[in-house]
């Protein structure tokens, strides 16, 4: 491999795009014109593309590597109204350890909580290499102005998250304000300072695949190191089709800007085997290289426990059951 | 599907076979593997194609049954007895359709598989009734020395995987699954592996006699294969090796031990399904909670 994705963290400054991306980066008119120029996708063979590799198996051998990876990708995620400081410090306890009975299981990439948790967070995981990523910009709605947004993804970063998760403004997205979006992500691009950047899209509310691509490339156009589907809030969350969407776009944006950018589905990834189907999906759409936590992520809380029983099933040579592996509080 | 057949009723009209399906959670899936093989009766007459079973079904099954016994363990004792009034009534009205597959499957005539249909259905009510009288002949109120009220009460055990008889398939089936959820728990069944139409029918009337999804999961296809994977997986409570040839016993009481189950002990060879049944399985399927309660003046 000639390149590799090796630097990811606070990488999205427009270095030099090719002439046509760095006028769209521009914004206004010609960010619009770029957007609508894009081509057009075929829907039904994408879910069909989607389908027929969601129905392909990861060998015998190859599973347990398969599911290691996977546990390295997952943001452990605790985003309900009823989080405790407790309840971020024993997540934070599981990133850890994910499994204290195996000590080769692998750590999760990151916990993700909200903005007034980070701190906890960051306390409780101490030295331990577990990014903390924060959600911000009025998580999940999006709907506040600029200024709350901005105060909470500064409040976030303070506090020592590594990396922000923010929403779009979908109202203004579905309304055709695509530089509205674009100037609103620059600005919390910049309030982020080091941090690693993610643009949650909220694609189940954005309609089409169109819309979906459109808003992946407004966020990458913007800075963004990572997109992410949803916030888990709205159904439905993260898709096969909508993830082949995503990947195929930082694909795309590498070969022509030569820069790496990642893809977090979110939500609804519940099993092992919703988890090796994304996988699959990341190798055959992007390339063998995106298969690092630096380029994809799983947002989830459940998944961890199923991948962790798996992960036993595979070792111990029969089925483990949820009694063996943390409670989710 | 390259076992399936197609039979003809020698009249040149080609009959439709059936593929009998799992019972998985509520619903009849295929078998994620997609096999199926044909079954055929005491004289070796097509009669149907089965699901075969594979292993993942099996996981299926008991992520289904824990999902399942949620439900039935948190209803009320009376409740539980009242769905499986409902699952009586529902076999009473099927009794035709039962009485000729048993005789099919078991090589009886319809006269004797009747009556083995209707002892069926008496039993399924016999331990109906069971549900709510559990607490009263194995709980009790414990005389100690000390200012301390102390009962004990029975609670089941959670999820049991039950290999079913391989010679009695309605009878006997009903026999070890009807305690199981009487007693609160959910099951786990792996059907008589060349009688297993009459089991595949009795899911549907399972499905609908208001049991919640997943109670009762039921999977045709070779125990020798699944009941291995049952007995080993840490998420099953207790194990009914009614079915089990001697070969699979030691196995599955060795695969049972190491992920701490409790072991029905029944005999290898099958017993007459027509004595009068005892609560014995009622007990070896309920774990005995015992409560101490400082007495108040």
């Amino acid at each position: 491999m000639a390149h590799s994705p090796s630097r990811t963290r606070g990488s999205a400054a427009p270095a030099r795009l090719p002439a046509e991306l760095a006028e769209a980066a521009r914004g206004g008119r010609a960010l619009e014109g770029f957007l609508r120029g894009l081509p057009g996708i075929d829907a039904v063979g994408l879910e069909q593309r989607a389908a027929a590799l969601g129905a392909r198996g990861v060998g015998k051998n190859a599973k347990p590597r398969a599911i290691d990876t996977a546990i390295g990708m997952v943001d452990l995620t605790t985003l309900e109204g009823a989080d405790t400081p407790g309840k971020v410090r024993a997540l934070a306890a599981k990133a850890r350890h994910p499994d204290p009975g195996h000590s080769a299981t692998p750590r999760v990439a990151a916990l993700c909580v909200y903005p007034d948790l980070v701190a906890e967070a960051v306390a409780a995981l101490g030295e331990v290499p577990v990014g903390v990523a924060s959600v911000a910009t009025a998580f999940p709605s999006g709907r506040s102005c600029s200024r709350a947004k901005l105060a909470e993804v500064e409040l976030a970063v303070d506090a020592g998250a590594d990396e922000v998760d923010m929403v779009i403004d979908r109202g203004a997205f579905l309304s055709g304000r695509y530089g509205e979006v674009f100037d609103e992500i620059r600005e919390v691009r910049s309030a982020c300072g080091g941090a690693h950047l993610k643009v949650i899209l909220e694609t189940g509310e954005l309609g089409t695949y169109d819309n979906v691509q459109r808003a992946s490339w407004l966020a990458l156009l913007a800075g963004a190191d990572f997109v992410k589907t949803s916030t888990g809030k709205v159904s439905p969350a993260a898709t096969l089709p909508v993830t082949h969407v995503l990947l195929r776009t930082v694909r795309e944006w590498y070969d022509r800007t030569g820069q790496w950018r990642g893809v977090k589905p979110a939500g609804g990834i519940r099993t092992t085997k919703d988890a090796l189907r994304y996988l699959v999906a990341v190798r055959e759409v992007a390339g063998p290289e995106w298969l690092t936590p630096r380029l994809f992520r799983f947002g989830a809380s459940g998944l961890l426990n199923d991948l962790l029983m798996q992960r036993r099933t595979q070792l111990d040579g029969h089925y483990g059951g949820p009694d063996h592996v943390a409670v989710d509080l | 599907m390259s076992d399936a057949e197609q039979p003809s009723n020698g009249r040149g009209r080609v009959t439709v076979p059936r593929t009998r399906k799992l019972y998985i959670g509520g619903s009849f899936p295929r078998s994620e593997s997609g096999r199926v093989r044909p079954v055929r009766d005491a004289h070796g007459e097509f009669l149907a194609n089965a699901a075969l079973a594979s292993r993942k079904d099996l996981r299926e099954a008991v992520v289904a049954a824990r999902k399942g016994f949620e439900s039935w363990s948190g209803a009320t004792a009376h409740g539980r007895g009242q769905v499986l009034f409902r699952v009586a009534e529902m076999l009473e009205a099927r009794r035709g359709q039962f009485a000729t597959e048993v005789a099919d499957a078991e090589g009886l005539s319809l006269r004797a598989a009747a009556d083995s249909v209707e002892t069926a259905v008496d039993r399924v009510f016999w331990y109906a009734g069971w549900t709510d009288k559990i607490g009263a002949l194995f709980g009790s109120v414990n005389q100690v020395s000390g200012p301390y009220t102390c009962h004990s009460v029975p609670e089941p055990v959670g999820v049991v995987g039950v290999v079913a008889p391989r010679e009695s398939a309605l009878l006997g089936l009903v026999s070890v699954l009807a305690p199981v959820l009487a007693a609160g728990n959910s099951a786990v069944v792996l059907a008589s592996p060349d009688r297993p139409l009459p089991a595949v029918t009795l899911c549907e009337v399972l499905a609908t006699s208001d049991l919640p999804a997943g109670v009762a999961n039921v999977l045709t296809g070779d125990p020798g294969e699944l009941a291995p994977w049952l007995a080993s997986h840490e998420d099953v409570d207790a194990l009914d090796p009614s079915g089990a040839e001697e070969s699979l016993r030691a196995r599955l009481e060795d695969a049972a031990a190491e992920t701490v189950k409790r072991v029905l002990d029944v005999p290898v060879r099958e017993p007459d399904w027509n004595e009068p049944p005892t609560p014995k399985r009622l007990r070896t399927f309920t774990d005995l909670k015992t409560v101490w309660h400082p007495l108040g003046r």
